[in-house]
């Protein structure tokens, strides 16, 4: 590692917070698990990016397309990684129990209570409400990372050719997550190691 | 519903949802089709309704989706065991049911994680690991852009069902702009949805 990186990385560290024990951990996944109706995502960003500071934008961005593109659900995978690289595998064991644990609880106890309620007309009018909002909310988590682009290497231009890419490949042709993840995700790493070429003069540098 | 599972059914369960551990890219609600073919239709231990309702209610409840798998379970179990009236004997069942589900479905996908995301922090300053990162942003963002469409979409057109697109709209200019509580757009749109505005 060189020095200048090492340097820019303390002051990132002295400058952030960050969990405070796996204890910490534990609570702090569990609330953002309690609060995440309708899928967990947008107030993960929320809390750890904007209230926490445990990451920052560009940083949960990287995180998140790591947790992403590897199976399984994205949200443990992340609680995962983020509690790994603060206390190791016991991190990583407190975040993900505290993602799972009393959200289990809970459903489980729904089934057991309301197993039948689920198909009434109410309960299926407030799913469909919930997922009206839901959408919003991971577009707007969507939107609001937008910003994190503009340091990317790719150029501002080319990101959103890509993203644009992504949207039509995804959102509106339906293509499999898979293929697109592997053919527009495979050019543009190519593009961004591309990119990377040229070495860029540090900041400040004359 | 009842239905009978030997040891082996049991095994089997367990092996099929670590095989589609690793195929749950982009979450195990992508593996829904999958596990419908297996459960409802191959091996008839779950009814249709069982299997819906199940995602319905993971959904409603709070934390990761990733929990329709435990109800999935439960159900398989709670079937096996000869339905919640039958006992403690089919409660017993329904959380082995849970166990058995939870841990086949998360088992092989968070160990590759662990050591994948392990590997790429120790690696970070790598030149491919970093272009890595640097080429996906675009497309998670696109991805996550995308996901609330789809699930907007799925409310049906915007013109005839305009009532939800524009609470979707709300919402998203609400998380955007304002540091407004999400359980509160959450718990907004399950009223309006439940009194029948939508």
């Amino acid at each position: 590692m060189n020095p200048a990186k090492q340097d820019s990385q303390t002051t990132r560290l002295l400058s952030r917070k960050q969990p405070q024990s796996k204890t910490d951990l534990f609570v702090s996944f569990s609330k953002l698990a309690l609060q995440g109706f309708g899928g967990v995502l947008a107030i993960v960003q929320r809390e750890l990016v904007e209230k926490k500071q445990w990451l920052t934008r560009e940083e949960f961005l990287e995180d998140w397309a790591v947790a992403q593109i590897l199976p399984g659900p994205n949200v443990v995978n992340l609680s995962l990684m983020i509690g790994d690289r603060y206390f190791g595998f016991r991190g990583a064991l407190a975040a993900l129990a505290g993602m799972l644990t009393f959200p289990l609880v809970i459903v489980l106890v729904l089934a057991a209570v309301f197993g039948g309620v689920a198909d009434t007309p109410a309960a299926q009018g407030a799913l469909r409400g919930m997922g009206a909002v839901a959408a919003g909310l991971i577009a707007a988590t969507g939107i609001k990372l937008i910003g994190a682009l503009q340091r990317n290497v790719m150029g501002l231009t080319v990101c959103w050719g890509l993203a644009v890419l992504s949207f039509v490949a995804i959102g509106l042709l339906r293509w499999p997550l898979v293929w697109v993840l592997l053919g527009v995700g495979g050019m543009a790493c190519l593009w961004a190691y591309r990119c990377m070429e040229v070495p860029q003069p540090p900041e400040g540098a004359p | 519903m009842t239905t009978v599972l030997s040891s082996a059914d049991w095994l089997a369960l367990l092996v099929h949802f670590m095989s589609l551990s690793l195929l749950a890219i982009g979450g195990a609600i992508t593996t829904a089709p999958e596990m419908h073919n297996y459960l409802v239709n191959d091996k008839a231990w779950l009814t249709d309704s069982q299997f819906t309702s199940s995602i319905a209610l993971a959904q409603a409840a709070p934390g990761p989706n990733v929990l329709f798998i435990a109800l999935l379970g439960w159900n398989v179990g709670m079937n096996a065991g000869g339905g919640m009236a039958a006992g403690p004997h089919a409660w017993w069942l329904a959380l082995a049911g849970v166990g058995i589900a939870m841990v086949g479905i998360l088992l092989p996908s968070t160990t590759l994680t662990f050591a994948a995301a392990r590997w790429g922090h120790q690696n970070r300053e790598l030149r491919a690991v970093r272009a890595f990162k640097q080429g996906m942003a675009p497309i998670v963002i696109a991805l996550l852009i995308a996901t609330g469409w789809i699930l907007a979409a799925s409310q049906g057109s915007p013109v005839d069902h305009w009532r939800g697109w524009l609470l979707t709209v709300v919402t998203a200019l609400l998380v955007w702009r304002t540091r407004l509580h999400m359980l509160w757009m959450l718990g907004t749109g399950a009223v309006l949805g439940a009194l029948g505005f939508l």
